[in-house]
């Protein structure tokens, strides 16, 4: 464990030592202020526009603003993501230090843990830029927290599963771009997916349907935590860091 | 320390260790010679357990590259050919690092960073970006980081390559103060290297060792009889020669072109005999002036590149291993 921590630590520290760390959270930032920015303003509008109309029923600022913002956020970790996990070992290839790190008495699971941890810390300080927007929430509001909190899960384990496809990738290039690239067209296909369900009901698209990231999302950002989102995203994550581990280890037979 | 039987490491094209052995005792320096592409990182990176070997097997301390690496790579400090540096890390910071992978106790790191970097000279820069630094420092900065958890076994990928006389001389000093405690296998294609700081020479060429010698049986072993050469100075050279024949143990005088004012001679003995000491008396007894008398072995350059030109290894001779 200590071996993890020590890479992860090296992780965050090579992100917060370039730009890419600041450039990817004030990026986000902006981008989810927008949408906050929006999503509220059209659920004032909406609340006015009810109140002339006559109908008192209430609103409900979970349904209104905080579901489409964490949908939102989603797709747009999805384009940030690949730019987080592209470096992690395409880098110390080209560089060389991969022979530091595979010749250090450590094991490749450690290795590979410990820069995915990296990534997901990382990846929770892009996240907590979203929290002003939510704090502004609850300074002039009363939403409903649970939600909010089932939708950051959401998030979490969205993330991690494109950050653990990411690290595979990245293990398979020297190049970057190329890994960067490559984990981007992934992430856009695993979100296209669902699209197939919307015109075809033959149990084939269901089941390609069900591998979309996307779609087991949803539940998160209405505040259900379902057992069968849970167990796609955390299975997938294993799967993304097993294949890892394997792509590592032959890197040194096809050296 | 270091035990290699009958490796052989094939890439998906080439083959570029064939069937090697060789073994290095303990605290002892072994230069691993060869022209680039012969062989010797791909050696180094099977010790290190960057790469299995294909066939045959390879231990360090005991332990097995394939059956327990993490034991080898605890015992082992590897400098490879680039150094493995992040350019975006400080010095002290990266040694810290490098001591916490290679699992030292958190307590005896910074002390032993420090103890580290006054050793190799790099703490003048503890603080500057690796990125920045010069290729000297680099370099230094990269043996740091290979003698920070003091392994018992060094692995070194050229260590001198790339720096300027004056660096390469600290290098070579920095690796000969690091002789005792160490065993050491240095990589280079540098030979005054090999012959200033190594008590041993493994010769590599295209995959195959064609040689294991100490340094000096090495030179010894091109040369059956005693080579001199002799410049004198204060008489004609065919008085000379004539006073140089009679010396007893000569075998043949070949006139050189000495400096001005002097004749050299090429004295070849015979063998077994050793001429010198009468070559000198000779001549002062004479009554002229003796400025140069040495020694004319081939030297090591000599002897590797006869070693290496040929596919075939030489005959072996006593007291050393040659594989095929």
């Amino acid at each position: 464990m200590r071996n993890v921590l020590t890479i992860c630590g090296k992780e965050l520290r090579s992100y917060f030592t370039s730009p890419i760390a600041y450039l990817l959270m004030a990026l986000f930032g902006l981008i989810f202020g927008y949408f906050f920015y929006s999503a509220t303003a059209y659920f004032v509008l909406a609340g006015i526009r009810a109140q002339m109309g006559g109908q008192a029923q209430p609103m409900s600022i979970n349904d209104y603003v905080i579901a489409p913002l964490m949908g939102n956020a989603s797709v747009v970790c999805l384009f940030l993501l690949p730019l987080i996990s592209m470096r992690l070992f395409a880098e110390e290839k080209r560089s060389g230090t991969i022979e530091l790190l595979m010749t250090s008495p450590i094991r490749d699971w450690e290795i590979i843990l410990g820069k995915w941890l990296g990534a997901m810390v990382m990846y929770l300080c892009v996240l907590a830029m979203s929290g002003v927007s939510v704090a502004l929430l609850f300074a002039w509001g009363r939403p409903d927290w649970r939600p909010i909190l089932t939708g950051y899960l959401g998030l979490i384990l969205q993330g991690g599963t494109v950050l653990a496809i990411g690290t595979f990738i990245s293990t398979t290039t020297k190049n970057q771009i190329i890994a960067g690239a490559a984990t981007f067209s992934v992430c856009l296909l695993l979100w296209v997916l669902s699209w197939v369900s919307s015109y075809n009901d033959a149990p084939w698209a269901q089941a390609i349907a069900y591998c979309s990231i996307l779609t087991h999302f949803e539940p998160f950002s209405k505040g259900i935590v379902d057992t069968k989102d849970l167990v796609f995203y955390i299975s997938a994550i294993f799967l993304g860091l097993f294949v890892t581990q394997r792509s590592l280890e032959s890197l040194r037979w096809r050296a | 320390m270091i035990k290699v039987e009958g490796l052989t490491k094939r890439y998906a094209r080439n083959v570029a260790v064939k069937n090697i052995s060789f073994e290095v005792g303990q605290g002892e320096i072994v230069g691993f010679l060869g022209k680039n592409g012969a062989g010797k990182t791909t050696t180094m990176r099977v010790l290190t357990c960057f790469l299995p070997p294909t066939s045959g097997t390879a231990s360090v301390a005991g332990f097995d590259v394939l059956e327990q690496p993490l034991e080898v790579k605890k015992r082992i400090g590897y400098l490879p050919e680039t150094p493995p540096l992040y350019p975006e890390m400080e010095v002290a910071e990266y040694l810290t690092f490098v001591a916490k992978l290679k699992g030292m106790p958190h307590g005896d790191i910074p002390r032993r960073v420090d103890e580290v970097m006054e050793r190799c000279a790099v703490s003048g820069v503890r603080d500057s970006l690796l990125g920045k630094l010069s290729k000297g420092y680099r370099q230094r900065v990269g043996l740091a980081q290979a003698i920070i958890h003091n392994p018992p076994v060094l692995i070194l990928d050229e260590p001198t390559s790339g720096l300027d006389p004056e660096q390469q001389r600290e290098a070579r000093q920095l690796i000969a103060s690091l002789s005792g405690d160490h065993t050491i296998i240095l990589s280079t294609h540098i030979l005054s290297e090999v012959e200033q700081s190594c008590s041993k020479v493994i010769i590599i060429n295209e995959g195959r060792i064609v040689a294991v010698d100490s340094v000096a049986n090495l030179h010894n072993r091109r040369r059956g009889a005693e080579k001199v050469l002799v410049e004198v100075a204060g008489a004609a050279p065919q008085d000379i020669r004539k006073r140089l024949e009679l010396v007893s143990g000569v075998a043949r005088v070949v006139e050189h072109d000495g400096r001005p004012g002097t004749t050299a001679f090429e004295v070849e003995g015979l063998e077994g005999s050793a001429v010198r000491p009468d070559l000198a008396r000779a001549i002062v007894q004479a009554g002229w002036n003796l400025t140069e008398l040495r020694p004319v072995g081939e030297s090591l350059e000599e002897i590797f590149i006869e070693l290496t030109k040929s596919e075939q290894p030489k005959e072996p001779k006593e007291g050393e291993l040659v594989a095929q």
